[in-house]
């Protein structure tokens, strides 16, 4: 079997006497996605941090395409091709939808540091953010500022910034949260074919999303993985139906 | 094509500016042409900042360390021009000079590089860290030039002959206004420029939410710090025009007064505006000038319209005429 | 003799360094409670000093006077905080800045107008007049000593305040938790204008005490006010251990290095040059510390965690 995108080993961080994140690993493998989940205060976002290079674990590794990425910065991680979606910040919000993508194909180009052609009249950043916002269905919100999308139009640009950044996997917190479930399910067949493109970690709520999309589902409880299976042995598990999905569902 | 009410504004600012000292001459006011020349390098010394300030909302309180720096730069290489003897005698020996383009080069050089060592270090802190830091490091310049004497020390340096332009006469006020005019006018184009580049896309989204631009791979701190050597050289450049106006600098150039001023030109004006500081400039020297001649206690009736801006009218001059700045 | 010296400079420094930390102590109590950077607070100690000056010229009391100043900076701090400061806690520390500039404008052009521009002067209390034997012969200033004392008391006078007192309790709270206190019913207004009116009863209190040493004058806050945010950068912006231990760090490596370094680099160089190498260098040497220690710890000797 092929080398997983992310590798997650045996990864520790407590803040304090709080044990936050307690000898988790998990893995990322090309072509799926993966679930996280558990309930509120697991520490799922914790993990999210980790990966992303926000917080520093204090102990284990974490590994992407190979390479070890723990002592990188942010800035790094994203550039080797982690993108990350917010749960609730956006990017810029006083700039247009448009504008918040196109920052993302600047950085993956390579360069922020050119102080003279416009930026609204480089067609070499226009046009993949165009199409980045197509794919996510934004196009016709493309001029609006950010701070005026509606939650779920939101979460949409979030991922948009994701594509757009040419990303080799994708790390995406609670991507329903705010979504009618319209646009929750537009979304679930979005993720469904994204998966291709790029392996996806997913944490969310939304169990249906979870059961229909997952390849693989993780349980987190108290900073560890209970369980680790197909959606069909996570639905199957005793422990997790204890500490988690609640008996008699 | 149809301006947007900004531009039009900018417009009738550039004009006005202009028409100032054209006026006091026709009508034989020539000291009104000085006051114009003020507004203008008071104008670009807070485009500097407001590259930092208002794009990259870096508030800092320290500028007039690069103003001072910039008039020290245009003093002392004057003075060694007039007395003829040598800028530094080792390793080799570097005359003064008195031109005006060699002068400009070397403040801006010598701004970039103070920009860049005070940066480095209060940028990796944010918020009143920052606004305290920049303001401390300022203060260590003034107490610098306060205490070594070679240089005038606390009693300044004349510049007794102003500085020369190539094919033009510096010693005519009206020449000099268009001089110092010209490059307020170079240095809007830069912020234009740079604000509307991936450089400035960078930095003002660096403004609004630095983590989540670090999360697509751009660093703020890179960003940010060349957002604040850019500042520091264009706020020196103005240090040397002012030098030369008064053909005088002293450390009061460098004190933190002249930075807080320099931050109210921006607010009056309106933040991130491209002619913000100027319009802040242009009412700034205008109430110094008018109140100053009706009262003692300007500064007063000064303190008393910042505060009313300040809890008020937060846009500034421009936002109360244009509205709400829109980013594309 | 020079070990005379050496101590009666130590001693300035660490009553620079006490002066520093009345100044500081308000302006970290202010920042870690109400989030507010206050530019003004060096306008406070100012209004304590002239409080002080001209009452003890009219009442002939240097004590009445410095009561005056106590209640005079603590009367202004109130006003200002009721009628301005309070609308600033919610805006961006711009604002702040420059409503707090505009204060010092207004505080500085008030006084020039009350008291003129000259200086007024301010004697030592017959009480305190005098000095004292050091060892190694020489002798000290009685009434630098009682500085020295002043700012212990205040300093164990503001601990027990703060971790004993249920005022103390409530600033507690409130740095840590804004919304919390709000929720314990604690009204939260009066407590911000409490804290304000202390701190700036701390900052009048300097002015009085100093103005007895130097003289009395529009703007002698503003040197003071930078002094006291470089000790709160380096100590750590709202810890009072931290301005505590910043303020003696910075007055006695100011004070300390304006003596030092000058007799230091005549070992190296002609006497003349020394003097002038030493003193610009010993100008600079606070700033070059407080860099030094940035570049180790960014948020200060003693960061509170927010």
């Amino acid at each position: 079997m092929a080398e997983p995108v992310l590798k997650i080993d045996d990864l520790c961080k407590s803040f304090g006497a709080l044990k936050a994140t307690e000898h988790v690993s998990l893995d990322l493998r090309a072509g799926e996605i993966h679930a996280l989940i558990g309930p509120n205060g697991a520490g799922k976002s914790t993990l999210i941090h980790q990966i992303a290079g926000t917080l520093k674990p204090d102990s284990g590794e974490i590994s992407f395409l190979g390479e070890r990425i723990d002592h990188l910065g942010t800035a790094e991680r994203a550039r080797r091709g982690l993108g990350r979606s917010f749960q609730v910040s956006s990017l810029a919000s006083e700039f247009s939808a448009l504008r918040n993508v196109m920052l993302a194909v600047q950085s993956r180009q390579g360069s922020s540091f050119r102080f003279f052609k416009p930026v609204m009249r480089d067609r070499s950043l226009v046009e993949p953010a165009m199409e980045a916002l197509g794919r996510v269905g934004l196009r016709d919100r493309a001029r609006v500022p950010a701070a005026e999308l509606s939650h779920g139009e939101r979460r949409q640009l979030e991922i948009a910034i994701a594509l757009a950044l040419g990303s080799r996997a994708f790390l995406l917190d609670e991507p329903m949260a705010g979504m009618g479930p319209e646009g929750s399910k537009a979304l679930t067949g979005f993720l469904d074919r994204l998966r291709e493109e790029a392996p996806i970690l997913l944490i969310e709520h939304d169990m249906d999303a979870v059961f229909a999309l997952a390849d693989r589902i993780s349980v987190l409880v108290y900073g560890r993985v209970i369980a680790s299976g197909t959606v069909d042995e996570i639905r199957g598990n005793a422990e997790v139906r204890r500490a988690y999905l609640g008996d008699g569902t | 094509m149809k301006l947007s009410r900004e531009t039009t504004i900018n417009i009738v600012l550039a004009l006005l500016l202009l028409a100032l000292p054209l006026v006091a001459m026709q009508i034989g006011k020539p000291f009104y042409v000085t006051l114009a020349t003020r507004m203008a390098i008071l104008g670009l010394a807070a485009v500097g900042l407001n590259i930092a300030l208002g794009l990259g909302g870096l508030v800092s309180f320290g500028h007039a360390a690069f103003f001072g720096v910039g008039g020290y730069v245009a003093g002392i290489m004057a003075t060694h021009a007039f007395n003829a003897t040598p800028l530094a005698a080792f390793p080799f020996a570097i005359p003064g000079t008195n031109q005006m383009l060699v002068i400009w080069a070397v403040a801006i050089v010598v701004g970039g590089l103070l920009a860049l060592a005070i940066g480095a270090i209060s940028l990796r802190t944010s918020g009143v860290y920052f606004i305290m830091i920049t303001l401390a490091f300022a203060q260590m310049t003034y107490y610098f030039a306060i205490s070594w004497p070679a240089y005038g020390g606390e009693d300044g340096l004349s510049i007794y002959v102003r500085n020369a332009f190539p094919g033009v006469n510096t010693a005519v006020p009206l020449n000099y206004f268009l001089i110092c005019y010209a490059v307020l006018l170079a240095a809007l184009l830069v912020f234009a420029l740079a604000r509307n580049s991936r450089f400035g896309a960078a930095l003002q989204a660096a403004r609004q939410n630095d983590v989540r631009v670090a999360s697509v791979g751009i660093r703020p701190f890179r960003v940010r710090l060349a957002a604040f050597v850019i500042s520091g050289m264009i706020t020196a450049l103005a240090g040397a025009l002012f030098a030369d106006l008064n053909r005088f600098v002293s450390p009061s150039m460098l004190s933190w007064h002249m930075s807080g001023e320099f931050i109210v030109l921006i607010i009056l004006g309106g933040v991130g505006r491209l002619f913000g500081p100027v319009a802040g400039a242009m009412l700034f020297v205008m109430f110094e000038y008018i109140l100053g001649g009706l009262t003692e206690r300007w500064q007063l009736f000064l303190g008393l319209a910042l505060l009313g801006v300040v809890l008020f009218a937060r846009g500034g001059l421009i936002g109360l005429i244009a509205g709400k700045a829109r980013h594309g | 003799m020079q070990t005379a010296l050496f101590i009666e400079q130590l001693l300035n420094g660490l009553q620079l360094g006490v002066m520093l930390f009345l100044m500081a102590a308000g302006l970290t109590l202010i920042f870690g409670v109400m989030g507010l950077i206050n530019l003004a607070h060096g306008s406070l100690y100012m209004v304590g000093a002239f409080a002080c000056a001209a009452v003890a010229a009219a009442t002939g009391s240097f004590w009445l006077g410095l009561a005056a100043s106590l209640a005079a900076a603590a009367a202004a701090g109130a006003i200002v905080e009721i009628l301005v400061i309070r609308r600033l806690y919610e805006r961006d520390h711009l604002d702040q800045v420059l409503a707090t500039f505009a204060l010092i404008l207004i505080f500085s052009e008030g006084t020039r107008w009350i008291f003129g521009s000259f200086p007024l002067y301010l004697d030592i209390p017959p009480l305190l007049q005098g000095s004292v034997p050091l060892p190694g012969g020489s002798r000290y200033q009685l009434y630098r000593l009682a500085i020295i004392g002043v700012g212990v008391a205040v300093a164990v006078g503001l601990y027990f305040l703060i971790a004993r007192t249920r005022l103390g309790m409530r600033i507690r709270a409130g740095e840590s938790d804004r919304e919390m206190i709000g929720a314990l019913g604690v009204d939260i207004r009066t407590l911000y204008t409490v804290v304000f009116a202390l701190g700036a009863a701390l900052a009048g209190l300097a002015g009085a005490l100093v103005g007895a040493l130097q003289s009395v004058q529009v703007g002698m806050g503003e040197p003071v006010l930078i002094l006291a945010f470089v000790v709160i950068v380096i100590g750590g912006i709202g810890s009072i251990k931290g301005a505590l231990v910043g303020a003696v760090i910075v007055g006695v490596v100011d004070t300390m290095g304006r003596f030092l370094l000058p007799q230091l680099f005549t070992l190296v160089m002609p006497a003349s040059q020394a003097t002038t190498v030493g003193a610009a260098l010993a100008s600079m040497l606070i700033y070059i510390v407080m860099a030094v220690i940035l570049a180790v710890r960014p948020q200060g000797l003693f960061a509170v965690q927010r």
